[in-house]
C-alpha cells in the first residue's frame, strides 16, 4: 500500500484535486487487492474459514444445538451421530456446542493477544529505530533477552507466577511475543527514516512524535500487519497448548485445548472427545496462516504489475 | 586463526544476555506474583515457615540485594528445592536432562532428513503436483497443534493398531541401559544391549515424529526456497552448459550451498522444538525436563518451574552460539566481524 502521506501536509491549495487522486488510488488499492485475493484459492480459503470462525462466535448460541454447561449423565461419551456431531463428554456434555462455545474464546484470545503485542512492539521498534543511538541499543538488548527464551517456555513461567487462567495466559504471551514485533517494525522504521520525504517533513517543521507516527508508522505497517494476521492464529495455538498443560483456561471452560486435556484421559474408549476440538484449532490455525501468506502477495511490491 | 577470536568474541556477547535472563526470571519469581513467600514454599506453609523463609532469603532487603543474592546462589547452581520432589531442582533437571536431549535431536534429525530431500525435490519440481503436495503439506505443519498429533498418533498407531508402544522410554519388561550418556538409544548401543537399544528406538519413534512433524515443513519450505535461489546463479547454467547432468550438478554445486540458510533456520528451531517437547513429553508421558515442569505446574511448584526456565534459556543460549559457529564453519564466505 502506497500511503505518500507527505503530500497531505504540504499541499493546501490544490485539497480538493488531491483529495479526489488519494480517493483514485485508495479504489485502485482496493481493486488490486480483490484481483489479488480473487486468483489465489488458498486466501479465500483462509477468509472463508476467518469468515466462518466469526459467525460461529457471534451466533454460538443460534448454532449451538444445545447449552455448552449443561450435564446429561445418560448419555455419557456418546460416539458422534446425528443428535451429536462430534458426540458427548464425561459429563454427556454436546461436544459440537462446546466447540462452537469455544470459538469466542479463541477469537477473543487471538485478537486480544495480538493486539497487545503488536502494540507494544511497534512503538518499542519505532522508536528504537528512529531515535537510533543508546535508546536504540538499550531497547534491542531488552529484545534479545526475550529472544533467548523459547516462547513456551517464558510463558508458562509467567502464567505460573501470574496464576493460571485464561487473562493471565493473554497478559504473558504477549509480554513474550512483543519482542518479534519490536524487531520487525525496527527493521522498517531504520529503512524509512532514510527516504527523502522525511528529511522534507523536518526541513518543513514537523515534531518527532508527528514524524514517528505520521509519517513513518504508516509506512512501515505492511509486514507488521502480515505478522499479525498470521499471528492472530498461532496466538490462539500456543493459548490453547497453555491450556493444555493446565495453566490456561480450566476444565469446565469449553476452551479447546483444555477440552483437549479431559478428552485425552478417554483416547481409548472415545476418540471423538479429544479428536474434534484439536481439529478446529487445525482448521483456525491453518485459515490464519493462509490469510497471512494472502497479505503477504498482496503487499509484496516484487509481485505487482 | 581467526574463527577463534571470532568465537571469543561471540562468547562475550552471551554474556549481557545470560543478565538480561536472570534479570526476568528474577523478576518473574520475585516481582510479579503477589506473594512470592507463598509461591516458594507452597499453600500448606505455616505463618512461622514463611518468617523463617522470609529472613533467610532476606525479603526484607531491598531488591538489588536480593537480586545479587540470587545471582550468587545462580552461579553456585543453585536453584532452590522443589516442593514435590524435596531435591535440590539442578539435580532433578540433570536427572530428566538427558530424555529430553534425546527426544529433540531426534525430532531435528528427522525433520532434516525429510524436510531437507522434500525440499529439494519441490525445488526441482517447481509448480508440479510434488511442489503443490509438499506446500500444502507444508501449510499443514506449521498449523499443527503438536499435542493433539499426537494424540491423534496414539489413537491410530497404538490403540487401533498397536505397532508402537503407548508411552515412557523403555517397556517394563525392559531392564534399563547403563548410564554412561543417559541416551537409552546411545547408552543401549555402547554397552552392546541390542534388546534394549530396540525398545528405546521404538519408544522414541512416535514422540520424536511428533515433534518434528512441524518442522519437517519448515525446513523443507527453506530448502526449497534457498535452493531456488541457488539454481538461478550463473556458476550453475555454466555447469549446465558443461553437459552436467541434473542430478550431479544438484548434488555437486547446489546442495551444499543450498543448506547454508538452512543451519541458521535450525537454530532458531531447537528453540520451537524445546517448546515443543514440553509438549510432545506430556502426551507421551517421556521423562525429561518439560514433564517434570508440567507436573511441577500443577503443584505449582515455584522453583522447579524458574529452574526449568533457566536451564532451558541456557540450553537454548548456547545452541545457537554453535549454530552460528557452524555458520562460519560450512559458510567461508560469511565475514568475521
Amino acid at each position: 500500500m502506497k500511503k505518500d502521506t507527505t503530500m497531505s501536509t504540504l499541499d493546501v491549495t490544490d485539497g480538493f484535486s488531491e483529495l479526489g487522486e488519494r480517493f483514485k488510488s485508495i479504489l485502485r488499492e482496493i481493486r488490486y487487492s480483490l484481483h489479488m485475493i480473487r486468483h489465489s484459492p488458498l486466501t479465500l480459503m483462509g477468509i472463508g474459514i476467518f469468515l466462518g470462525l466469526l459467525i460461529m462466535a457471534i451466533f454460538a448460541p443460534h448454532i449451538a444445538p444445545y447449552d455448552p454447561e449443561e450435564m446429561n449423565p445418560p448419555i455419557l461419551l456418546r460416539p458422534p451421530s446425528l443428535e451429536h456431531f462430534f458426540g458427548t463428554d464425561e459429563g454427556g456434555r454436546d461436544i459440537f456446542s462446546r466447540v462452537v462455545y469455544g470459538s469466542r474464546i479463541s477469537l477473543k484470545v487471538g485478537f486480544i493477544i495480538t493486539f497487545l503485542s503488536m502494540t507494544i512492539g511497534t512503538i518499542v521498534g519505532i522508536t528504537a529505530g528512529y531515535m537510533g543511538g543508546v535508546v536504540d541499543k538499550v531497547l534491542m538488548r531488552i529484545t534479545d533477552v526475550f529472544f533467548a527464551f523459547p516462547y513456551l517456555v517464558l510463558a508458562m513461567a509467567i502464567t505460573a507466577a501470574l496464576g493460571p487462567g485464561i487473562t493471565n495466559t493473554m497478559i504473558a504471551l504477549s509480554i513474550v511475543w512483543w519482542p518479534l514485533y519490536a524487531r520487525i517494525t525496527r527493521a522498517q522504521a531504520l529503512r524509512v527514516k532514510e527516504l527523502p520525504f522525511i528529511e522534507a517533513v523536518r526541513s518543513l517543521g514537523a515534531g518527532r512524535l508527528r514524524i514517528i507516527f505520521v509519517h513513518i508508522l504508516p509506512n512501515c505497517i505492511d509486514p507488521i500487519l502480515v505478522q499479525a494476521s498470521i499471528d492472530v492464529g498461532a496466538a490462539i495455538m500456543w493459548c490453547a497448548a497453555l491450556s493444555f498443560i493446565g495453566l490456561g483456561a480450566q476444565p469446565p471452560s469449553p476452551e479447546w485445548g483444555a477440552m483437549i486435556t479431559s478428552g485425552s484421559h478417554y483416547l481409548r474408549e472415545s476418540w471423538w472427545y479429544a479428536t474434534f476440538p484439536g481439529l478446529m484449532i487445525l482448521v483456525v490455525v491453518l485459515g490464519f496462516n493462509l490469510l497471512g501468506d494472502g497479505l503477504r502477495d498482496i503487499f509484496d511490491p516484487k509481485l505487482r504489475r | 586463526m581467526r574463527i577463534w577470536s571470532y568465537i571469543f568474541k561471540r562468547l562475550l556477547s552471551i554474556i549481557p544476555v545470560f543478565l538480561g535472563v536472570t534479570i526476568l526470571t528474577f523478576s518473574i519469581a520475585n516481582v510479579i506474583p503477589g506473594d512470592p513467600v507463598t509461591l516458594a514454599l507452597g499453600h500448606r506453609a505455616s505463618d512461622d515457615q514463611k518468617n523463617v523463609f522470609r529472613e533467610k532469603m532476606g525479603m526484607d532487603k531491598p531488591i538489588i540485594i536480593r537480586y545479587g543474592m540470587y545471582l550468587k546462589n545462580l552461579s553456585r547452581g543453585d536453584l532452590g528445592v522443589s516442593l514435590r520432589t524435596k531435591r535440590p531442582v539442578l539435580k532433578d533437571l540433570l536427572t530428566y536432562f538427558p530424555a529430553t536431549l534425546e527426544l529433540t535431536v531426534s525430532a531435528l534429525a528427522i525433520s532434516l532428513l525429510f524436510g531437507i530431500p522434500l525440499g529439494i525435490i519441490s525445488a526441482v519440481k517447481k509448480d508440479k503436483p510434488v511442489d503443490h503436495a509438499t506446500r500444502v503439506f507444508a501449510l499443514l505443519g506449521v498449523s499443527m497443534p503438536i499435542f493433539w498429533l499426537g494424540f491423534m498418533l496414539l489413537i491410530l498407531l497404538y490403540m487401533a493398531f498397536p505397532i508402537f508402544p503407548g508411552g515412557g522410554r523403555l517397556s517394563l519388561a525392559t531392564t534399563t541401559p547403563q548410564t554412561i550418556t543417559g541416551l537409552y538409544t546411545i547408552d543401549s548401543l555402547l554397552s552392546g544391549n541390542w534388546g534394549a537399544l530396540k525398545d528405546a528406538i521404538w519408544h522414541l519413534i512416535l514422540p520424536a515424529a511428533t515433534l518434528g512433524f512441524c518442522y519437517v515443513a519448515v525446513i523443507s519450505r527453506m530448502t526449497r526456497s534457498s535452493m531456488l535461489e541457488v539454481l538461478r546463479q550463473d556458476y550453475i547454467r555454466t555447469a549446465k552448459t558443461k553437459g552436467l547432468s541434473e542430478s550431479g550438478i544438484i548434488r555437486h554445486h547446489a546442495l551444499r550451498n543450498s543448506i547454508i540458510p538452512v543451519v541458521t533456520v535450525s537454530g532458531a528451531l531447537l528453540g520451537q522444538l524445546m517448546s515443543g517437547s514440553v509438549l510432545a513429553e506430556t502426551v507421551f508421558n517421556w521423562p525429561g525436563i518439560g514433564l517434570y515442569a508440567v507436573q511441577s505446574i500443577i503443584f505449582l511448584d515455584f522453583n522447579a518451574i524458574i529452574g526449568f526456565t533457566i536451564v532451558v534459556s541456557f540450553a537454548y543460549v548456547m545452541a545457537n552460539f554453535v549454530v552460528d559457529i557452524l555458520y562460519v564453519i560450512i559458510d567461508p564466505r560469511i565475514k568475521l566481524q
